[in-house]
């Protein structure tokens, strides 16, 4: 059995198969890549040919416009392919986003699981994380501290509902990313019964309408710009983080500014940005979903690309598993900014 | 335990009055006795609890986590409670017991019990109860609520059974979990007793006076007294044994054993807390000295003596005076004190005025430390709670203002926290800046931004928390007093300082120089 060390290398562009001859989710334009999901951080533009999940190609396309791989190949979850001299690959659902997969690769003998970004809480919109056995398991570690615990999504939605239902009259606008906690609020919000419109900034609009395009069905959604002061008045609005500190959140009349994220677990963090409502909603894993999915998938290495590196490998160490940081710089450590 | 953690948590992050007031009325309409009456005192500050270190908390996370762990995890999120809350593993407890049964049995539980006690709670609850707890046992709720804000949530609950002056009124004579009280807020029994033991009575207040009413300022209809710098003070002698409380109702007894040493009768009397050597009565920063201690010792009593300012009497000898119009109850001040006498408290002089010119004059020669302004009094005036408008003016003197120059600043806490938000400024000495104050307020959220925009830009220095600036930025400063210091570098304390204006404009070799600042000293 060749080790994974000698034929997965970390190079500045990112990893790279040696074998397969691409890189996964690289930090650089490359000429062959293996793309995890559709996240700036990891759907960099300027790749040529790109493998990736149907969906994943479909949201590059629609945000990447000229940066757009010129190459797109896709791969239906589970499908298996031979790449190169001699490797094995295929793809399996991450539960981050839809389209998110993670990349299994064999050769020679031994497995690795490249993760990319994945969470093990329900989402409605993208198909649920499969455990994968390997010999080297590749994960993120954004929340890899045990203060990162997240409520189930549920409870977070029946307290904005409460928080709709207390103050009737003001409008609450959630700050979440464009691709994915959108839609994932969205969807979780429908779930909970919430069959009044849901009034979209400008810059969420698009990626909502590709994944109705896509399948995921989410109802009525409206254009908060076209709206009239009045309709908003009570509405519940879904916004860019960035668009609630700036003009566009104050045209409305006293808001209840709310923000989906996994950071809200932390107080400081939420007051620091103004948050009147915080939800602790996250599409990353947390803690105890990390250490359980490492266990899951059974792998005595776990090499970790981004996050609280140091957390997670103390932890695994303390259970005789060998981790490795692979120190990636150019992923986001925030979640914030991926938009 | 949930509701009282969800209140909480949505009161931590709510910053409007309207919110707050929605989200208590809401707590106190659905939650049950005495559950809810447990909550109001938690709120308002009279819920006594065993309180737990700060180390109990560590020895407790200790057991239940990984020491690296803990360590990181704390320093990432800044706030042992919050941490503990967080890292303590979930096991399906299937909630804490209800807030009366958690702060009946922590009122119970002996000390050396406390750690079991505690840890069976904190594995039966989740994240948001166990923070709750937290707080609680720790004293530090901080959710930016003031008693009078709850009673003003209790009031729109009662739906105009019981306003909030009527609330305040009885508030003092209640204990928790205050089933008297919810019991008539509801309309289900009659307002709780008010008499027996020594209570705050709810103040009157005044307004303050604007160029619009100077015209209505005449000595036919108004009594003019001299508005003191020290605190407004209720000394509730009705009963035995007898309070001082602060003008929010706060019980300062213990603080100022002195004064209540020389409470002798059956009054309650309105009047203005000081600090006097002598003849002369101190600045705002000497009573400083004694609000800081809650149990002063011999020394303090000796250096800083408390006195007592008298302009009002609400109740004699059981009677209650506050329905007699203002001249009426001044002549009984006057007679009962020429008859009592008593130690450590004068009468505040009424200040005579031939017309408002001649008042006005009074107004802008009023210089002494002792003294921020003018206080207006209708002579008609029944005693009534709360501001009620042309009763009573307050007509503070004109703040004081200087060109200084900002010389470091320090990062604010809670909702301020991510920002430069106190500031130390100077003013020059021979070309050098001496630091003459601190300002935490007076700017806008949008100067706020700019200030701390600003001051990252500019940043010459950093020591832990504060950073030191380029001296290259004016603030107009406004304060209300100057007072010599020994305590501070430049030889002069400002009293309440605070930024008037950002001046971008000017150059700060402009600035004021210190000689202006001491030229203003009373
Ligand atoms: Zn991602
Ligand atoms: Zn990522």
């Amino acid at each position: 059995m060749a080790h994974p060390e000698t034929w997965l290398k970390v190079t500045p562009e990112g990893l790279y198969c040696v074998p397969a001859g691409c890189y996964i989710d690289p930090l650089r334009a490359v000429d062959r890549a293996i793309i995890t999901h559709a996240h700036a951080d990891h759907a960099r533009p300027g790749h040529r040919a790109v493998l990736a999940s149907a969906a994943t190609l479909a949201i590059m396309q629609a945000r990447l416009g000229a940066g757009a791989p010129a190459e797109g190949q896709p791969l239906g979850y589970g499908e298996r392919l031979r790449l190169g001299d001699d490797v094995t690959l295929w793809l399996v659902p991450a539960g981050h986003v839809l389209g998110s997969a993670q990349v299994v690769l064999e050769w020679h003998g031994s497995r690795v699981v490249v993760s990319g970004d994945y969470k093990r809480a329900p989402d409605p919109t993208c198909a649920a994380f499969e455990p994968v056995v390997c010999d080297v398991f590749v994960t993120e570690a954004t929340f890899a501290l045990p203060v990162f615990r997240h409520p189930p999504p549920a409870r977070e939605i029946a307290r904005l509902l409460a928080s709709m239902a207390l103050f009737p009259e003001r409008s609450h606008v959630i700050g979440c990313y464009a691709l994915g906690k959108c839609q994932r609020l969205i969807a979780l919000l429908r779930a909970a019964g919430w069959e009044a419109p849901i009034w979209l900034h400008g810059a969420l609009l698009p990626l909502c309408a590709l994944y109705e395009s896509l399948g995921v069905a989410l109802g009525d959604l409206r254009p908060a710009s076209a709206a009239a002061k009045a309709d908003l008045r009570g509405a519940l609005v879904l916004a860019p983080p960035s668009a609630l500190a700036d003009r566009w959140a104050r045209r409305l009349d006293d808001p209840v500014l709310a923000l989906a994220s996994g950071w809200m677990q932390v107080r400081q963090r939420a007051r620091a940005r103004g948050i009147e409502l915080p939800l602790v909603i996250s599409d990353h894993a947390d803690w105890d979903a990390l250490n359980a999915t490492v266990d899951a998938v059974a792998a005595p290495e776990v090499w970790v690309t981004h996050g609280r590196e140091e957390a997670l490998i103390h932890a695994l160490g303390l259970r005789g598993i060998r981790g490795r940081a692979l120190r990636l710089l150019g992923y986001d450590e925030e979640e914030d900014t991926a938009a | 335990m949930k509701a009282f953690a969800a209140l909480l948590e949505r009161l931590t992050f709510s910053p409007g009055r309207t919110a707050k007031i929605a989200l208590l009325r809401q707590y106190f309409a659905h939650q049950p006795d005495p559950d809810r009456g447990y909550g109001l005192a938690a709120i308002t500050g009279t819920l006594a609890l065993r309180t737990a270190r700060p180390a109990l908390l560590r020895e407790l996370a200790a057991e239940r986590s990984d020491a690296t762990l803990f360590a990181w995890s704390y320093d990432y999120v800044g706030d042992l409670a919050e941490t503990v809350a967080l890292l303590w593993p979930d096991s399906a407890g299937g909630g804490m017991p209800g807030l009366a049964a958690v702060v009946e049995a922590l009122q119970q539980t002996a000390k050396p019990a406390l750690p079991a006690l505690l840890a069976g709670l904190l594995d039966a609850g989740d994240a948001s109860e166990r923070l709750a707890l937290l707080k609680l046992i720790t004293g530090g709720l901080r959710v930016g609520v003031s008693a009078r804000l709850a009673k003003v949530a209790l009031a729109a609950l009662a739906e105009g059974r019981a306003s909030v002056d009527a609330i305040d009124e009885v508030w003092h004579a209640q204990r928790p979990p205050y089933g008297a009280l919810f019991a008539w807020i509801e309309g289900r029994a009659p307002p709780p007793e008010a008499s027996g033991a020594a209570h705050f009575r709810p103040p009157m207040l005044a307004h303050p006076l604007s160029a619009a009413e100077h015209g209505a300022i005449t000595p036919a209809l108004y009594r003019a007294e001299w508005k003191w710098d020290g605190i407004r003070v209720q000394i509730a002698a009705a009963s035995a044994p007898a309070r001082l409380f602060s003008r929010g109702a706060e019980d300062i007894s213990a603080a100022f054993p002195d004064v209540l040493a020389a409470v002798d009768f059956n009054a309650v009397l309105d009047g203005e807390l000081l600090i006097r050597h002598g003849e002369r009565i101190a600045s705002f920063a000497d009573l400083q000295q004694r609000l800081n201690r809650k149990a002063p010792g011999a020394k303090l009593l000796a250096q800083y003596p408390a006195m007592v300012r008298l302009y009002d009497i609400l109740f004699e000898a059981g009677e209650d005076l506050r329905p007699l119009p203002f001249d009426a109850r001044r002549a009984r001040l006057e007679a009962w004190f020429a008859r009592i006498a008593p130690a450590r408290m004068d009468l505040s002089p009424l200040v005579p005025f031939a017309d408002f010119a001649a008042l006005a004059a009074l107004h802008a020669a009023a210089r002494a430390e002792a003294i921020e302004g003018l206080m207006l009094k209708r002579r008609d005036s029944a005693y009534l709670a709360g501001r009620v408008r042309g009763a009573w003016w307050k007509w503070k003197r004109d703040p004081l203002r200087i060109d200084a120059v900002l010389m470091y600043a320090q990062r604010g806490h809670g909702r301020r926290g991510s920002f430069y938000s106190d500031y130390t400024f100077g003013l020059w000495r021979e070309g050098v800046l001496v630091p003459v104050g601190k300002a935490y307020a007076g700017y806008t959220d949008a100067e706020l931004l700019l200030l701390d925009r600003w001051i990252r830009a500019h940043t010459t220095a950093r020591f832990g928390p504060v950073r030191e600036v380029a001296p290259a930025l004016v603030l107009e400063i406004a304060f209300d007093g100057a007072q010599r210091s020994s305590r501070h570098k430049s030889g002069v304390a400002l009293r309440f300082p605070r930024i008037a204006r950002l001046r971008m404009d000017k150059p700060a070799e402009e600035a004021d120089h210190l000689e202006v600042l001491l030229r203003l000293l009373a």
